[in-house]
């Protein structure tokens, strides 16, 4: 009896244990709630991707991916309840896809020796590496976004956008403040004018700054908005007139959650991006075969495709490339969270690797360094069309204002450092 | 004329359209209030679930496809139809009886003669089961809706006023129909509510429960009543926010709005309502413009809630709010 008793107990605790044997990816999901709708393509793609390497490679170097899913409902306390729940399965990289999740977790991942992926969002000041050396912020950040938006309108204007004014219409959060300060710096350098209209959480009235955009006619709109605030600000933008190819979005402003519900009306409304749209690259084929055909597919398999479904699946695609170099550096197929650190701060992305892996010009070419875990801040331009329903990526990935963001990066992040007594490593 | 006076004006007569829509909301939550003493928090999920439930079947959209897919294994989303707006808007306003009809049934018929914030509280519950069992029926994804309401700049406004004060206002077309939409319903409401039979039963159900029992009022067939009136200007909150945002679960959050319109303008009064609703809409929109970028913008939320505050300390039952009087 006693041998039976200790028989089963020994079980249940390999079975409550992690299986060491795996390669463990949390994915913090929003697949419910208010925001469900840009959560659940972008989980689609990053689990979708997972399933084809184990499906089609048997996972990566011979070793499975386990994928551990835990739903956060976009809200910050469940975000870090699902850290704290999964990290104990020898979780390798957190990519909660939440700014507020986010800076929740950068001193316990940095705690917990775990690194930590936000894909353009997150705090923009990990870009250095010296200072946080846990978390990532590849391939491009919101300052990045900031310049990128404001190099493409000088290149649509022969390079001068003196005596221009450009509005930036924001969400009233830290996440909507955060491009203020580099588009300030950036009016002083190149002499516009820049007009910040701030609007109140969810954002479903947005009257008054658009009928604000009507009276003061800014040559340009730029927008940091998310959820409703987007497709709301969409169809104001198209009530008043405003010329749509005028109005540009961060990269969370930019899906087709944002411009389908306003029809023809958001016809040429234009988004940055750090990643290419559509699905007319290999790895398409061989998702359609062993994932959504096989039956495998995290979600209905319709979002494959759709902008933030690439945008996971480029998530996916970045850490995968990650374990792999990990996996060559440490000599191990079963890496540790710590590892796959050092793999994240030695991964180099370039277009043969990009080719290579189904994706030719999918994302920009970029490395990351100690110092450097941003990438090479190279920033596209999509722009939507309405008849066909489809996004286009109307510039290359081009290269942003090194000289303006650097400084304001090495001033917050040294704020950082000395309130957390934070001395440099790299 | 001075622009800053002109612009002024242009900004009054948004802040009135914008509070035509916040009264829209607000009228639900008076409705049920008027005829039970209820705080019903779901209001709102209300508004989204039956914009939700117009838009699928509009577009012929499997209810609980997920879930049905997951357990069978099959792969049906669409039934292959689209059905035409108004009729979809009658299949909807069915769907919100029965609705009223399970809320009755379910909830509220077991908690006759409970305190108030029970209550309350039993209408948190159901916000968040509706807003779970719209996500399951319906699907997350964003929604467009068009029922064939115009959008867009009134051009006629526009360039009467540009002849005369050398600027053209912006006035939204889906506004005005709003602005008729909520008059015709304010009229029908209040006509209900003052002169017919089972409008006097309302009234005498929210005075007293046992009394309105006890005179052969039926409970039942009022609450039903009540919550199915209160489920079709949920739906018609529904439309016009989800025309202009899409239909999507922010939609739930357009409560936020309607709460300072009723403490401005009383839980029990149906014109109360759009009156407070004008008040606010006017209110934020013309300190926004004046003072908003004196401050660093985006007034209007908190605004809406100092003006509510500020009449409910003359007034705390409310503009037109039944006064409230304490015999001992």
């Amino acid at each position: 009896m006693k041998l039976k008793l200790a028989t089963a107990a020994l079980s249940a605790l390999m079975a409550a244990g992690p299986a060491l044997a795996d390669l463990v990816i949390p994915d913090l999901s929003y697949r419910t709630g208010p925001y469900a709708a840009g959560g659940i393509p972008f989980s689609d793609g990053y689990n979708d991707y997972f399933t084809l390497l184990n499906e089609r490679d048997g996972g990566i170097g011979g070793v499975p991916i386990r994928m551990v899913e835990c739903e956060t409902g976009y809200n910050t306390e469940k975000g870090v309840e699902c850290y704290e729940s999964t990290k104990g399965e020898g979780a390798l990289v957190y990519q909660p896809l939440s700014t507020g999740i986010t800076y929740q977790l950068i001193p316990k991942v940095t705690a917990d020796d775990i690194p930590l992926h936000t894909m353009g969002y997150g705090r923009t000041s990990a870009k250095n590496g010296d200072v946080f050396s846990h978390t990532f912020n590849y391939p491009a950040n919101y300052w990045d976004g900031a310049s990128g938006a404001v190099n493409y309108l000088l290149e649509e204007n022969g390079g001068d956008l003196s005596g221009k004014k450009i509005a930036l219409v924001y969400h009233n959060s830290a996440y909507g403040k955060e491009p203020i300060r580099t588009l300030e710096e950036l009016s002083k350098k190149h002499g516009f004018e820049l007009v910040a209209l701030p609007v109140d959480h969810p954002g479903q009235e947005q009257k008054s700054q658009w009928l604000q955009i009507r009276r003061d006619r800014p040559d340009y709109v730029l927008m940091w908005g998310w959820g409703v605030m987007n497709q709301v600000a969409v169809q104001e933008a198209a009530n008043i007139r405003f010329p749509m190819e005028n109005f540009i979005g961060i990269w969370w402003s930019g899906s087709e959650n944002d411009v389908l519900p306003a029809g023809e009306a958001a016809n040429g409304y234009k988004a940055l991006t750090f990643h290419n749209v559509g699905t007319d690259f290999p790895v398409f084929d061989d998702l359609q075969t062993h994932v959504v055909d096989a039956g495998k597919a995290a979600g209905a398999g319709d979002q494959v495709g759709t902008v933030l479904y690439n945008r996971g699946l480029y998530a996916a695609v970045l850490a995968a490339e990650a374990i792999k170099k990990a996996q060559e550096i440490s000599g191990n197929a079963e890496i540790t969270p710590a590892e796959m650190r050092t793999g994240m701060e030695a991964l180099e992305m370039t277009e043969a690797k990009m080719a290579e892996l189904g994706l030719p010009n999918f994302g920009p070419t970029f490395s990351v360094s100690c110092e450097n875990h941003g990438g090479d801040a190279l920033v596209g331009v999509t722009q939507w069309d309405a008849a066909n329903k489809t996004w286009t990526l109307i510039s290359d990935f081009k290269q942003t204002d090194g000289e303006v963001i650097g400084a304001l990066i090495d001033e917050d992040s040294a704020a950082y450092a000395a309130e957390n007594n934070i001395e440099g490593r790299c | 004329m001075p622009d800053q006076l002109i612009f002024a004006m242009e900004v009054f007569l948004n802040g009135l359209m914008a509070g035509v829509l916040y009264a829209l909301v607000a009228l639900g939550f008076v409705l049920i209030y008027k005829a039970s003493g209820i705080f019903n928090y779901a209001q709102g999920v209300m508004a989204l679930f039956a914009a939700m439930t117009l838009v699928g079947i509009m577009n012929g959209q499997v209810p609980f496809a997920h879930l049905i897919n997951a357990t069978f294994g099959t792969h049906a989303h669409k039934f292959g139809w689209n059905i035409p707006a108004f009729l979809a808007i009658l299949m909807t306003m069915a769907v919100m009886v029965l609705l009223a009809w399970a809320v009755q049934r379910f909830v509220m018929r077991h908690l006759v003669g409970q305190e108030p914030i029970i209550l309350f509280m039993a209408t948190i519950g159901l916000a968040y089961f509706l807003e779970g069992v719209a996500d399951l029926m319906w699907g997350s994804e964003i929604k467009k809706l068009d029922v064939g309401l115009p959008q867009g700049i009134n051009l006629w406004i526009d360039e009467t006023t540009f002849n005369i004060f050398g600027y053209g206002f912006f006035i939204d077309n889906l506004d005005l129909v709003a602005t008729v939409i909520a008059a015709l319903l304010v009229t029908a409401l209040v006509a209900f509510s003052q002169y017919t039979k089972q409008g006097r039963a309302m009234r005498a159900v929210a005075d007293d429960h046992q009394a309105a029992l006890s005179v052969g009022i039926s409970l039942n067939f009022i609450w039903i009543m009540v919550w199915s009136v209160a489920g079709f200007v949920a739906l018609v909150a529904g439309i016009m926010w989800g025309t202009k945002s899409g239909v999507q679960f922010s939609l739930s959050l357009i409560a936020l709005k309607a709460l300072p319109v009723l403490m401005l303008g009383g839980f029990t009064s149906i014109p109360g309502a759009i009156v407070g609703g004008l008040i606010i809409g006017v209110g934020e929109k013309l300190f926004e413009f004046a003072i908003g970028p004196l401050v660093g913008g985006a007034t209007e939320n908190w605004f809406a809630y100092v003006l509510a505050l500020i009449f409910l300390v003359f007034r705390p039952q409310g503009l037109f709010g039944e006064k409230i009087i304490e015999r001992v």
